[in-house]
């Protein structure tokens, strides 16, 4: 290589450029597979999906035959029909965030920074934080349903405490559901917030209290902003795949028809209806809104220099 | 409880301070009294306790038993930030999400005093790092850092400033001029200075009192010449500078000083200058007390004299030659002598040591090696 490199020119500055040249081709090369998985399973099925939402109804009569076309009001009415799904799946998704944020930081912190002097047992902490996907989701969610089902121990048990009247259940209400989707997404949010926390300084801490910081003040001036990074991805990590979520929701899992989601109305329309515009447009506004509020969330958050 | 602003520093006391940790004991009934507006300097090898002191004065960790007030106010039971105390860290512990400017301005903040960014970009300008207000910690040099870590603890004037072997990070020269202006800061702010190094030059340097710690307890403490002059145990002598020693039985008393055999040579010390008059006992001199000749000198009761030897090692260090001989039947012995530029002496010379009595000290302890020979 390197003879070949000399051989051909006598000048130094092509003998400068050839080489760069080539590994410039190099990683173009490597780029390839990438670039085009992306764009045979990402681009296409995009286009696909924003083509497919602005069609119109063929004329036939017959369900599921569209034509192509540009009609811009599938949009307005699929925001019309469907805007509480749209805000109950906004909703749930910020509340299972919160929840699982509220319920990891503690966790996280523990392993993290608590149980540093206690190798084994930040090990067995952390395996029982991914523990759970050793098993299927589905099951497990379907296992909560056995567990909260009408007739279990846990529903008669607080309905003769009188939480729950004789009448009212918890497989199908706004609660069940939060309930599935903060469990199951918990490891997503403890991992990123365990992997910023086990970097944190004590020391820091320590000067921290040095500095007239009482404990609390010490959490939110110091620990709080280091393990922003951590608090970010773990956020957005449940945050995204919660918001598109449609087991737990549906009536076959944790929910009910009064809890559907958006996953819930874009898999009855495809599926079931087959109201192809219909769904495609719920995806694309889906995706556009969990788009832009994860624009503003970062930007506001301010984390740039830490990510 | 509120820590008011003061203008100048207070008076420290330990009080029987013990500190076990599970296995061991880091501290060992330390007493010790700091006046006010005093540079203070903890002096000892690593795992000696005196960073643990550090520590406990500033309520990162609870003493087992003991008192320590601060102003004669007891805070052994109150947590750090309720202290009058700020502690420049050894790694600085400047916080990484804040600017310089905001890192300094944290403890003003905390105390709620008025107008905190004023009074952070003045002591920015105190240790000359006004320009750099703007910056990230992690942007900076590791003496600019030292110096932030410093500027934010001077701030908050704390009744007691604690530095923890703040200069360990730096190269020699900077260390150097960091030494200096740390002195000119104290002198300028008045504060009380606790000061843990395991550095000797800088202890002596830049203290106005030395305790040298060993084992958890303190072996000796004073003005650091007053020290290096009449170390009092084998390790204070052999950790504070060096030293050479000789032990033996003492044979001799006279009105004024005491001499003692080793190997037939008599060496004497003054009787003020011993710690113990009888028995077995280690007398020491410094190697640069000490004068090499390469002719035997005339006997003088006023002088030890020991030799011949044969010189073993030169050491070249610049300001001095550092000499090393073996003395038959007592072992090396070191001495300096200042680079005059006119030093003849070679390797494997024989020559003979002499050093007044008055520079002999005495200890109260004997080396843990000669121990079993008794």
């Amino acid at each position: 290589m390197a003879f070949a490199a000399f051989g051909h020119s006598g000048g130094s500055k092509s003998d400068f450029k050839t080489p760069r040249k080539t590994s410039v081709k190099v990683a173009m090369a490597l780029l390839i597979p990438g670039m085009l998985y992306l764009g045979l399973f990402f681009i296409t099925p995009l286009v696909s999906l924003v083509v497919t939402s602005l069609e119109v109804p063929d004329g036939s009569g017959e369900i599921g035959r569209y034509d192509y076309g540009f009609e811009i009001a599938n949009y307005w009415a699929v925001i019309e029909t469907y805007w509480p799904h749209i805000a109950r799946s906004f909703f749930y998704a910020l509340t299972a965030t919160i929840l699982g944020l509220l319920i990891s930081y503690p966790l996280a912190y523990f392993i993290g920074v608590k149980a540093r002097r206690w190798p084994i047992l930040q090990g067995l902490m952390l395996t029982l934080v991914i523990a759970p996907f050793f098993i299927s989701f589905l099951l497990r969610t379907f296992a909560w349903k056995q567990m909260f089902a009408n007739e279990s121990l846990i529903v008669t048990t607080l309905q003769s405490w009188g939480v729950l009247a004789p009448d009212q259940y918890l497989v199908g209400t706004d609660f069940m559901v939060i309930f599935g989707l903060t469990y199951n997404f918990i490891p997503f949010m403890t991992l990123p917030l365990y992997t910023s926390l086990e970097r944190l300084d004590i020391r820091l801490l320590e000067a921290g209290s040095d500095l007239y910081a009482s404990p609390a003040k010490v959490f939110g001036r110091v620990t709080l902003p280091l393990s922003m990074p951590g608090i970010i991805s773990g956020t957005l990590m449940t945050f995204i795949p919660i918001a598109g979520d449609y087991v737990n929701a549906s009536s076959q899992f944790l929910g009910s028809s009064e809890t559907a989601m958006i996953g819930n109305v874009v898999e009855a329309n495809f599926l079931r209806i087959n109201d192809y515009p219909s769904a495609s447009a719920l995806s694309v506004l889906l995706m556009a809104a969990i788009l832009a509020l994860v624009t503003f969330y970062v930007r506001r958050s301010g984390t740039e220099d830490l990510l | 409880m509120a820590t008011e602003f003061v203008a100048r520093g207070s008076n420290l006391d330990l009080v029987g301070i013990r500190k076990e940790f599970p296995g061991f004991t880091a501290i060992d009934d330390l007493d010790l009294h700091i006046p006010a507006g005093e540079f203070f300097a903890l002096l000892g090898p690593s795992g000696c306790g005196k960073t643990t002191t550090l520590r406990l004065v500033a309520g990162l960790e609870e003493p087992t038993s003991g008192q320590i007030l601060i102003g004669g106010k007891d805070v052994s039971h109150t947590k750090p930030h309720e202290r009058p105390v700020n502690t420049v860290f050894q790694s600085y512990a400047l916080f990484p999400h804040m600017s310089v400017l905001e890192n300094v301005a944290f403890g003003l903040k905390q105390r709620k005093i008025a107008d905190p960014l004023k009074r952070a970009s003045e002591a920015l300008d105190l240790v000359q790092l006004g320009h750099l207000a703007g910056r990230r910690p992690q942007q900076l040099s590791g003496g600019q850092q030292q110096r932030v870590a410093l500027a934010r603890a001077l701030v908050n004037r704390p009744s007691l400033l604690l530095l923890d072997e703040p200069l360990g990070a730096l190269d020699l020269k900077l260390r150097r001029e960091m030494q200096i202006e740390l002195k000119a800061i104290q002198i300028e702010v008045g504060l009380t200075f606790l000061h843990v190094t395991h550095d000797q030059e800088e202890a002596m340097d830049m203290a106005d009192t030395v305790a040298v710690m060993n084992k958890g307890r303190i072996e000796q403490m004073g003005a650091p010449e007053k020290l290096y002059d009449r170390p009092k145990t084998v390790f204070v002598s052999k950790f504070l500078g060096q030293s050479n020693l000789f032990i033996g039985k003492i044979v001799e008393t006279s009105a004024n000083s005491l001499s003692i055999d080793v190997a037939g040579y008599k060496i004497s010390v003054p009787k003020d200058r011993a710690e113990k008059h009888t028995g077995k006992i280690a007398i020491g001199v410094r190697p640069e007390k000490a004068d090499l000749f390469q002719t035997k000198p005339a006997d003088s009761s006023s002088e030890n004299l020991i030799g011949p030897g044969e010189v073993k090692d030169i050491r070249f260090t610049g300001v001095s030659n550092q000499f090393l001989v073996d003395v038959p039947n007592i072992g090396l012995v070191t001495v300096f002598e200042q680079n005059e530029g006119n030093s003849t002496v070679e390797l494997g010379d024989q020559v003979w040591i002499s050093w007044k009595v008055e520079h002999s000290f005495g200890l109260a302890d004997l080396p843990a090696d000669t121990l079993d020979e008794e």
